[in-house]
């Protein structure tokens, strides 16, 4: 019987393919196009006489007598120092990571074990928060932080960026303790234990997989911020995606868009690593909390 | 669990919470009632070849001793609510004064700076929204009926519009639209028209910024709605068909009504996100011609003339406010369901 339901006319399947074909190249070729193109001189990415130019590296040849260039690489990540921010974006990054997920398990446990009415109204308001846009509540932070002289830093960034990230944290990984039974930690407070035991010997062993999947989109939030990094770092302190923003307007009037589009290719290269070896945690993230409504 | 410890173990988050989410939102509330204090003026006697003369000038120290005690500013109440830049009363009284059709009256309001942004804003949420549901639903499907060897590829390409920084995503289109990129010169070649660009029209830009999200977004719908179809009991399938179903009615009557809550959870998430549009107008540098609240904000913050809290400040309290109104239905809806589940 379920061969029958998938059972279907020939010119259906055709066109299920047309489709999805046309979905995978309108999602995929735009990043093989840039990724092929960051190769290439100015004058065949952006090629004025014809697009072919880009494909064959036509100028590239006459300008650097190879078809492919490392020039744009080398512009952006020695020529410009990328490489600071590149530097700058991982110590966020890893910080917030483990600075959200430490918070964000303690008080995940709690709102999944609470079961009082409070929790839900905790829940309810990180709702609300989520919400606020972030560059709302970054015009809420700028003039105190000029004022308290903290404006600029790393580590004031890194703060805003995990309580930006405490509701989403809180929620994913309130519905995955829900799925750990509540007799684990239970029966290990029965044999004596504190609450905070119960958690630290019979909880954090098992919650794991939760966790990393949830770190992985505290990672994605921190990587993939512009509005709190472009507004709350200064310029030596800037992270890798301000720093691109801030190519855009320079390397146009210099000339080298080409180290703009680099740089854009080098911080695309961790995303795709991610996606690749992630690929199930991230599926079952961002399906966690649709699926159980 | 008992009061104290619940609170001892959610303390820390929701210390930060309070501290970097709550308290800002009462900050820009204070700060959207102050204005920048305008600059102190003296009066200075020159006294050249020709005679004395009184002049007028910025007494530097003063302001500066002024921004020093009070960093706020004056204190306005609503007049930054009021004023041109921001709900222009006094400019849409006028308008509606003197414009004689709809239609003027409409193009005298899209000039006010924030009218315009919201304009965008709200055709942007409301536009993308039920775009990506569509396009995620017909992925959804389409990939489900694909053999398996090639599903984890396909879910992995899918994935990657989503993934990849907003700011860097719409940089890439941007320069595949431009008009030497591939896509701008291929359309400048299929209508024959060398100066046709997108950037210049309006029209193009804003039709440019919603395919932008519609790419964006549309993987997460997919993903949702495809882990959905997993979900999809079979057994009901099977009865529909016994009963003589064609496949548009089994789609239409067993597999959409199975997804409805997860249609309620997209539609959330992607109004939320999207009515903080933000990056794919600096990425696409379309701010002539369409602008968000949050770029205004952004733009206040961050001009080359200084910031202006007091004026990002109104506008951030009207884009809450406008999330506030967005949020009320999903929280009504909740309240309901968490009420019933207790009784």
């Amino acid at each position: 019987m379920s061969e029958l339901i998938h059972r279907r006319p020939k010119s259906f399947t055709f066109l299920i393919w047309i489709f999805v074909l046309f979905w995978v190249i309108a999602a995929g070729f735009p990043f093989l196009w840039t990724m092929w193109g960051s190769f290439k001189v100015q004058g065949d990415f952006f090629s004025k006489a014809d697009w072919t130019y880009a494909i064959s590296g036509v100028r590239t040849q006459i300008e650097t007598g190879a078809a492919f260039t490392n020039d744009g690489y080398f512009g952006a990540w020695v020529t410009k120092s990328f490489w600071q921010a590149a530097l700058n974006t991982m110590i966020v990054v890893i910080s917030v990571v483990i600075i959200s997920l430490t918070l964000g398990t303690l008080g995940g446990y709690a709102l999944a074990r609470s079961g009082k009415k409070y929790a839900f109204y905790l829940l309810m308001l990180a709702l609300v928060f989520r919400a606020m846009p972030h560059i709302t509540l970054v015009s809420g932070y700028l003039l105190p932080f000029f004022e308290w002289n903290i404006w600029g830093h790393l580590p004031t960034a890194i703060i805003v960026m995990v309580a930006i990230n405490q509701p989403f944290t809180l929620w994913m990984l309130h519905s995955f303790f829900l799925n750990i039974p509540k007799d684990l930690d239970e029966s290990a407070m029965v044999d004596g234990c504190t609450r905070f035991q119960a958690f630290r010997h019979v909880i954090v062993p098992v919650m794991w997989p939760g966790v990393i999947t949830t770190g992985l989109f505290s990672f994605l939030l921190a990587y993939n911020d512009f509005t709190v990094t472009a507004t709350l770092l200064s310029q030596s302190n800037q992270t890798m995606i301000p720093k691109i923003a801030s190519f855009l307007g320079t390397t146009q009037v210099e000339g080298n868009v080409m180290f703009a589009v680099a740089a854009v290719v080098s911080a695309t290269v961790p995303l795709f690593i991610l996606v690749m070896f992630f690929q199930r945690q991230i599926v079952s993230g961002l399906t966690a909390g649709a699926v159980k409504g | 669990m008992k009061n104290r410890t619940f609170f001892w173990f959610i303390l820390p988050s929701l210390v930060t919470m309070v501290l970097f989410i709550a308290l800002p939102i009462g900050s820009v509330v204070i700060q959207s009632l102050h204005i920048e204090h305008s600059a102190v003026l003296k009066e200075v006697k020159s006294c050249g070849p020709f005679g004395c003369k009184n002049q007028v000038q910025i007494d530097v120290e003063a302001t500066a001793a002024l921004k020093e005690e009070k960093p706020l500013g004056q204190f306005t109440g609503f007049g930054t609510y009021k004023n041109r830049n921001h709900l222009a009363l006094n400019e849409l009284t006028k308008a509606w004064g003197t414009s004689s059709t709809w239609e003027h009256y409409f193009s005298k309001v899209y000039n006010l700076p924030f009218y315009r942004a919201l304009a965008f804003t709200l055709t942007y949420t409301f536009v993308v929204t039920p775009l990506v549901l569509l396009l995620g639903f017909c992925i959804a499907l389409g990939v489900n009926s694909l053999p398996k060897w090639i599903k984890g590829p396909t879910i992995f390409v899918s994935l990657l519009p989503m993934i990849v920084t907003p700011l860097i995503g719409s940089l890439i289109l941007f320069w595949m639209i431009d008009a030497k990129g591939i896509f701008g010169a291929s359309l400048q070649w299929i209508f024959e028209d060398p100066n046709l660009s997108l950037k210049a029209s309006s029209t193009l830009t804003w039709i440019m910024l919603i395919v932008y999200g519609v790419w964006h977004s549309a993987p997460f719908a997919f993903i949702v709605f495809y882990a959905g179809l997993q979900t999809v009991p079979t057994e009901t399938i099977e009865a529909a068909m016994i009963d003589g179903a064609s496949r548009w009615e089994r789609t239409r009557y067993v597999i959409l009504p199975h997804l409805v809550p997860l249609i309620v959870f997209i539609s959330l998430i992607q109004l939320m996100d999207n009515f903080r549009v933000f990056e794919p107008i600096v990425g696409f540098s379309a701010q002539a011609s369409a602008t968000s609240l949050s770029w205004i904000i952004y733009n206040d913050l961050t001009g080359s003339e200084g910031s202006f809290f007091g004026s990002a400040g109104a506008t951030s309290v009207l884009t809450i406010l406008g999330v506030a109104v967005l949020l009320i239905p999903v929280l009504i809806r909740t309240w309901r369901d968490f009420s019933r589940k207790v009784v």
